[in-house]
């Protein structure tokens, strides 16, 4: 059985209990995602999805983009710049743990986006599949991030 | 609180035209299926941001996944932005438009 990942402490931190390994694995991501936003790769889509969808909405969707586009950004990029800079920590503030959740959510965004991931694609993966190696990311990501949901949902 | 009036007052005033108030119709946030968001995570940001009980909030991702969208929640338009914007800070594919 797996080791509980991350564990909420009675002080409200939460302890991180990550090996080495899974730390390193972590560590380029953050950057490499901030390089990718200021890009205009098409993956990108997926983390500013309109908020209009409505055929009549065109010029409300537009004003809103105006408006809210770069505040989003921002938002992302925060989540991304506390996961960077507390890699290496052994304890989560409230704060650092809702940066942690939507940093690792937006890198398997962008990694299910990129392999078009379906609802059935957790199980194995083959070794010979080109896309072994990202599908193993991704579904290391997506173990992490239940870890995290399970401890944070104990602080609602 | 106060009892409801049983008569009306009597000098009603006449609304002035450029005094209209409108009661619009409500503007429904909508939260769409999507293949990479875990279901655990759904539930957890429908709690957080919204303050829905696990039960409430379970039952609105499971709309979600089985149903392909659901009303997460209603309101001006300004507050309807509010939430969008909130759920796609943490990832959720989420839209708005006003109830027909």
């Amino acid at each position: 059985m797996l080791e509980r990942r991350v564990k909420r402490r009675r002080d409200g931190r939460y302890a991180l209990k990550l090996d080495a390994d899974e730390r390193e694995l972590l560590r380029s991501l953050p950057d490499q995602l901030l390089e990718l936003l200021d890009t205009n790769d098409p993956v990108l889509t997926r983390l500013y999805p309109p908020a209009y969808a409505g055929a009549d909405d065109v010029a409300l969707e537009a004003e809103y983009r105006r408006l809210m586009g770069s505040d989003l950004e921002d938002r992302h990029k925060a989540a991304l710049v506390t996961l960077r800079d507390t890699i290496d920590a052994p304890f989560l503030t409230e704060e650092q743990m809702g940066a942690w959740l939507a940093a690792i959510n937006e890198l398997r965004l962008v990694l299910g986006t990129r392999l078009d991931v379906g609802e059935e694609d957790s199980g194995e993966v083959d070794p010979t599949d080109p896309r072994a190696p990202t599908l193993a990311l991704y579904q290391y990501l997506s173990f992490l991030q239940d870890q995290l949901v399970e401890a944070a949902t104990g602080a609602l | 609180m106060a009892p409801a009036p049983t008569t009306l007052p009597v000098e009603l005033e006449e609304p002035s035209t450029d005094e209209v108030v409108t009661l619009d119709r409500p503007w429904l946030v909508i939260v769409w299926n999507d293949p990479i968001n875990l279901m655990s995570y759904v539930t957890y940001v429908l709690q957080k941001l919204f303050g829905y009980s696990k039960e409430k909030a379970t039952k609105l991702m499971l709309d979600v996944h089985h149903k392909g969208r659901a009303v997460v929640s209603s309101g001006t338009r300004e507050r309807a932005e509010m939430d969008v914007f909130r759920l796609h800070e943490h990832g959720l594919w989420a839209t708005m438009e006003q109830e027909s």
